[in-house]
């Protein structure tokens, strides 16, 4: 919703103080008497969060409760932070997968190219912003928190169309 | 030290008294002493008590007038809000500036809240208590120079602002000193002024003959309507509340004189700006709104004097001077600060020749309803004849001042004092300049 804007003429000469006071003063009773306040009440009432809003990684997991990266090293390429590190392996069915997967919540910026370029639709960025910890290591994010995560994922991504085809 | 020697001595005494009780007569000796010590205290606790929940009224009010809700998670619909405000300032840290003159600068916020404070001795709250011991006199201090004392105490808050602007070594902190300054030496006369003619009218300068006036005449606000006028205005600026709040002016003077100020220091010219409004609010019902008089009945003020009559009567002051504290809030959140110029305009060249003339008028117009002997008292409907020709009188001149206020000669636009032609001139300038420059390169 773009910001309303009253443009108001200035006056040119005399202008009237009392009348204009008072008419302010009424303004302003109307709204102290006003029942409908606008403040939400915080952690008891939520704000309903955009289909689109980019917060916390989340990693998806396959039917096995495997991590779906491949480690194909996609998403350290694209970020604009550098603030994902990812060491890949290979299991003896020649299969890829991520032996250090981090992500520096710190130095994310959120910019939700991590999913976008994802072709397993592993990584997410999720609909989800009270990240708070006792200290800054809680803040650098490996796998296994990534994939214990269970907060609604940012609809960037459509999931009827996983593949974006 | 006094109390432990006292009580004994009241012990003996009881007896004397109870002999000679007279409801009537105003207690003396050592029960007076114990009475008023009872009163500074009460007065003392429920002014510091009332001055914690105005901030927290102030922050409710701003919100709601905001359309928020205002503090409400620190007890019951945040009502311990002010204890933890308070818990928070004594904890933090005192910070002291290297430039600043220090012995000025503790002194300072004493200064400021010290006259704050003792102002309100002399206000006559409730109608007087008989007790076994005589009549108590419901005002700290019964001073028959009552007004007087005000009009030299609330003079000596702006001693504080200005050490504390200056002591401070702050180019803000100084701006803002002297700014009020000027601004209260410029509205304490029109305020001076404003309530002589309430003087005038009560023949007297205590302020408890000046209620005893009202009650019986009626109040004050009808026949001094421009007095009271001028009296509310100057009592906002003396009391550096929006609109004339130019020595704080957070957005020009970063919080002007308590810029440097932390912690309890802080609080202390909080605690001072809030405790004279409480004593401006009390002046302004007191001289004008009848003070502890309850309206269209004459039951308060005759005796006996029962507790019952005390606590009505002081449930009525109460409520008047809530009404005025909320005045202050609402006034604050709904108007912009005066510029500097328009400040010093409204004062010399409005308020006070508008002051000095009401003085003339209000003074001529005693004299010669006094010579027709209209009487004072009150005669036909409840309404006293004095009272209602003074007030016709008032309503005309109101009338005059607010026409020639709401022409917006005194406060107006900078440009305003040029002409139509003058004014199309620049414009056009402007505009050609502004043409020019998207056109140009």
């Amino acid at each position: 919703m773009p910001i309303q804007v009253k443009v108001l003429t200035r006056p040119t000469a005399d202008a009237s103080y009392v009348r204009a006071m008072l008419s302010g003063m009424a303004l302003t009773f109307k709204h102290l008497m006003n029942p409908h306040k606008k403040t939400e009440q915080y952690p008891e009432v939520k704000w309903a969060l955009s289909p689109r809003w980019r917060g916390t990684h989340r990693m998806l997991t396959d039917e096995t409760g495997k991590a779906k990266c491949v480690a194909c090293g996609l998403c350290p390429q694209i970020c604009p932070a550098n603030c994902i590190k990812l060491v890949p392996g290979e299991d003896e069915d020649g299969n890829r997968y991520p032996l250090v997967y981090e992500i520096d919540e710190f130095r994310c910026i959120f910019c939700g190219y991590c999913q976008e370029v994802c072709p397993e639709e592993a990584i997410h960025v999720g609909r989800h912003y009270e990240n708070s910890e006792y200290s800054r290591e809680g803040f650098v994010y490996d796998l296994e928190r990534l994939m214990a995560q269970t907060h609604p994922v940012c609809e960037m991504w459509d999931p009827a169309d996983p593949k974006g085809e | 030290m006094m109390l432990p020697l006292a009580i004994p001595a009241m012990l003996q005494d009881q007896a004397v008294y109870h002999q000679y009780y007279d409801p009537l007569v105003p207690v003396t000796a050592t029960p007076w002493l114990l009475f008023t010590i009872l009163k500074m205290l009460i007065v003392f606790t429920v002014i510091m008590v009332g001055v914690a929940m105005l901030t927290l009224a102030e922050r409710k009010i701003s919100a709601w007038i905001q359309d928020r809700i205002g503090p409400n998670r620190t007890g019951y619909g945040g009502l311990l809000q002010p204890a933890a405000d308070g818990l928070k300032n004594i904890m933090k840290e005192e910070t002291y500036p290297d430039a600043a003159y220090m012995p000025l600068f503790i002194l300072a916020p004493m200064l400021s809240f010290i006259p704050a404070l003792i102002t309100f001795a002399v206000i006559p709250f409730a109608a007087p208590l008989s007790t076994r011991w005589g009549l108590v006199e419901m005002s700290v201090a019964n001073l028959p120079i009552g007004f007087l004392y005000i009009l030299a105490i609330a003079s000596l808050g702006v001693y504080g602002i200005v050490l504390a602007g200056w002591s401070s070594n702050n180019k803000y902190s100084l701006l803002g000193g002297l700014r009020s300054s000027a601004q209260m030496v410029s509205y304490e006369i029109a305020m001076g002024m404003a309530a002589v003619s309430v003087l005038l009218l009560a023949g007297n300068v205590s302020l408890p003959a000046i209620v005893q006036q009202q009650q019986g005449m009626g109040w004050n606000v009808f026949p001094l309507l421009i007095g009271f006028f001028i009296f509310c205005v100057a009592s906002f600026a003396e009391t550096n509340r929006l609109p004339f709040d130019l020595p704080e002016a957070e957005s020009e003077l970063i919080a002007g004189y308590h810029t440097e100020y932390s912690a309890m220091k802080f609080s202390m010219f909080f605690i001072a700006e809030y405790s004279n409004m409480v004593t401006a609010s009390a002046l302004m019902v007191t001289l004008f709104f009848g003070g502890w008089d309850i309206p269209g009945t004459q039951w308060d003020n005759t005796p006996p004097w029962t507790g019952l009559k005390f606590a009505l009567t002081l449930a009525f002051f109460l409520g008047k001077l809530l009404f005025f504290l909320f005045l202050y809030m609402w006034i604050r959140w709904t108007l912009p600060r005066f510029r500097y110029d328009q400040l010093m305009s409204l004062g010399w060249r409005f308020m006070l020749p508008l002051a000095l003339a009401y003085i003339v008028i209000t003074g001529g117009a005693v004299l010669v309803l006094d010579m027709l002997q209209v009487p004072r008292s009150v005669q036909w409907f409840g309404i006293s004849p004095f009272w209602a020709a003074l007030g016709v009188l008032n309503l005309v001149l109101a009338a005059l001042v607010f026409v020639i206020l709401d022409r917006g000669r005194i406060i107006s636009p900078a440009y305003s004092r040029l002409s139509p032609v003058q004014v199309a001139r620049l414009r056009a300038m402007s505009s050609g300049r502004s043409l020019a420059a998207s056109q140009g390169d």
